[in-house]
């Protein structure tokens, strides 16, 4: 081994200071690479994302697709269709995948609705709930967190007051209010003004959109409380003092010097409370207020079928199995990211 | 301490207040009212307008709100518009308790299963036992009581039939308002719901233990008090183990509220007659005076859930002092 590759050997082990140096974000994605069960995780959750976003291309049947004659088949069980019908609804005909057109892989529901394709679009919702309340809780929390502890006196006390009312309300039961409040609205038909338009794009998004809105509305204060706390603890440091020692504004400050430290840990945190965003959509959907049917969600379709479980286990055991692996992908990924950012936690 | 009580009990009174007013308003919100139809045909102009008037609900909102905020001061809850045998009281009376003894069964499983799991995956530290422990934790996480509910009951009740499938095994009236007689009946009803709402839980202590254990172990005083000769267990037991168990009092209030939320889930899937499905069954309705009323009783038993845990919290860590 020559001497310039032993000493590229050394730069890569250590980072050091010969060889271009490594971030801790460059440490940290290292660490999370050695983390097996983490990596399990997220590659399953990018292979969950795709098949969202191809759901038409890998199932055979619409999700709305009803065959009223085939209901409550168990799965894997063959059915009698013509060709016609085959030929005008399965997406697989056709093609090498055309068994999948006279087979339910994972049976099919009251309706004589496909459940394996149900299932697939089904993934549509909980990501979509896992990417836009985690985003939506984040940004606000973030902003309201940062400006409460960046300003600090009495406009943080009067914020942080705000954040421990709405901390110590009974969050579903208001959820569940307000996105009923929501419903009743929609059903009436409002069609003016801001309420009109809102309606309207509740209905595009097949319901999601009140649930975002219930969701997003309550869960931002757990990170506003984180974001202040690292914001306090951030801007007492020598590198705030000394841009602001040079004249930086405060504006400058914030989003050049402290979001960028804080934002990190809060992703972290963001990503563990995933789960928590994922079972809650799947809570109101199984009551019967999250999305609008016929869109599927996990939730629920084993709302439709927990009532008939002694006969019909399959239409709950397979959403639920579906709610359960992807949770657990989130947690494991979620840990493992903690894992590798956060040494202090390192070990929990 | 005592005034520290007081002080949080001041304060909880303008929370307490917002939320019912908040849902007060957003339930007289919602379109449609209580007597707009009769099954599925309307209901005849001349006989809604007398029944609003008979229970009020044709003056103004503000004055509907204080006559309301009046008769809950005198313990009223106020009346059920389409069961008129019943009032809320009645239906708080019989649903409160079993909400409670719901609750209070998953709690005691959650703890007594998280920290003995949690004490000994610590001191199993970096084993296979360790790396199960975690895992199951991890698992049992990510099992939320809207799936583990349905399996429980497919699993022992319909394929093994040990258990029965629904309902919940004492009826009102209770000793005391809330003590249900611990028969054989009552367990075998209330295992597989305790546990479906109660697992997640003990997942969540097991894993605050364990961490909150292994950080304790490494502390000086541990190191002290091993190297002035004390027994292992000794050492575990009365010098690490309370302290150990900080991380787990701060997560209480979430815990709690997440016990409270879930037991909407397994409440319904497991037909309990307790709030959360009284709740959830009156969504479709304008029950105003019922839906208010529990969202009230939710808000008082979470605020004071997180008064009991902030007491819990300055018992375990003496550093706290709140006067």
């Amino acid at each position: 081994m020559t001497a310039d590759k032993q000493l590229e050997k050394i730069n890569d082990e250590s980072g050091s200071q010969y060889g271009k140096g490594r971030s801790p974000m460059q440490d940290a994605f290292r660490e999370f690479r050695r983390n097996v069960i983490g990596v399990a995780g997220a590659i399953f959750i990018i292979l969950v994302v795709i098949a969202a976003f191809i759901a038409p291309v890998l199932t055979p049947y619409g999700f709305a697709q009803q065959n009223i004659l085939e209901n409550r088949k168990k799965p894997m069980d063959t059915y009698v269709i013509t060709t016609d019908y085959a030929e005008e609804n399965c997406h697989w005909y056709g093609t090498p995948m055309e068994w999948g057109c006279t087979v339910y892989l994972a049976g099919s529901d009251a309706l004589g609705r496909d459940l394996y394709s149900r299932l697939v679009y089904g993934a549509r919702v909980s990501l979509a709930v896992a990417i836009s309340a985690s985003s939506v809780s984040l940004l606000i929390g973030l902003i309201y967190g940062t400006i409460a502890g960046y300003a600090g006196g009495r406009t943080d006390n009067l914020m942080m007051r705000i954040v421990d009312f709405l901390y110590a309300i009974p969050q579903l039961p208001i959820i569940i209010m307000m996105t009923v409040y929501f419903k009743a609205l929609a059903r009436r038909g409002v069609n003016t003004g801001f309420m009109g338009s809102l309606i309207s794009l509740n209905k595009s998004t097949g319901g999601l959109l009140f649930v975002f809105i219930a969701i997003g509305a309550l869960n931002w204060i757990g990170m506003a409380r984180q974001a202040r706390g690292q914001v306090l603890s951030y801007k007492e440091k020598e590198f705030v003092e000394a841009a602001r020692a040079i004249g930086a504004k405060s504006g400058h400050i914030i989003t050049k010097h402290l979001i960028p430290n804080v934002i990190g840990p809060l992703l972290i945190i963001e990503s563990m409370a995933i789960p928590g965003y994922i079972f809650l959509e799947a809570a109101l959907s199984f009551i019967g207020l999250g999305v609008d049917p016929p869109t599927p969600s996990w939730g629920s379709m084993i709302n439709e079928g927990y009532a008939g479980i002694r006969s019909n286990p399959h239409l709950v055991l397979f959403p639920g199995a579906a709610l359960t692996i992807l949770t657990l992908a989130f947690n494991f990924m979620g840990d493992g990211l903690r894992d590798a950012f956060d040494a202090r936690l390192r070990g929990r | 301490m005592f005034r520290f009580i007081v002080r949080r009990l001041l304060m909880a009174i303008p929370v307490i207040f917002l939320v019912v007013l908040a849902t007060f308003v957003l339930v007289h919100g919602m379109p449609g009212g209580p007597f707009d139809a009769v099954g599925m045909r309307a209901m005849p102009e001349h006989i809604r307008i007398v029944l609003e008037r008979r229970y009020g609900l044709d003056k103004p909102l503000y004055q509907q709100f204080f006559q309301y905020l009046w008769n809950l001061i005198q313990g009223d809850f106020g009346p059920m518009f389409r069961q008129p045998s019943q009032t809320v009281n009645d239906i708080i009376a019989q649903t409160f308790p079993v909400s409670i003894q719901l609750g209070t069964l998953s709690v005691i499983v959650a703890f007594t299963l998280g920290i003995p799991i949690g004490i000994i995956a610590a001191l199993n530290h970096n084993t296979p036992v360790d790396y199960t422990a975690t895992f199951l934790a991890v698992v049992s996480r990510s099992i939320p009581s809207l799936v583990l509910g349905p399996v429980l009951i497919y699993i022992f009740a319909v394929e093994l039939d040990w258990f029965p499938i629904a309902f919940w095994g004492a009826d009102p009236p209770f000793f005391l308002g809330v003590f249900p007689e611990f028969t054989k009946e009552f367990w075998m009803h209330a295992i597989l719901p305790v546990f479906s709402l109660g697992t997640g839980m003990a997942a969540g202590i097991a894993r605050l233990t364990r961490a909150g254990l292994l950080e304790v172990l490494s502390s000086d005083y541990i190191r002290t008090a091993r190297a002035k000769g004390l027994r292992e267990r000794v050492v575990i037991t009365v010098h690490a183990l309370k302290n150990s168990l900080i991380p787990v009092v701060t997560t209480l209030g979430p815990m709690l509220a997440a016990i409270m939320t879930g037991a909407f889930i397994t409440e319904t899937i497991f037909a309990i007659n307790g709030m959360g499905r009284r709740f959830v069954n009156s969504i479709g309705q304008r029950e105003y005076f019922l839906q208010t009323s529990l969202v009230l009783i939710y808000g008082i038993l979470l605020i004071s859930g997180n008064l009991i845990v902030d007491i819990l919290y300055a018992w375990f860590d003496p550093r706290i002092r709140y006067d």
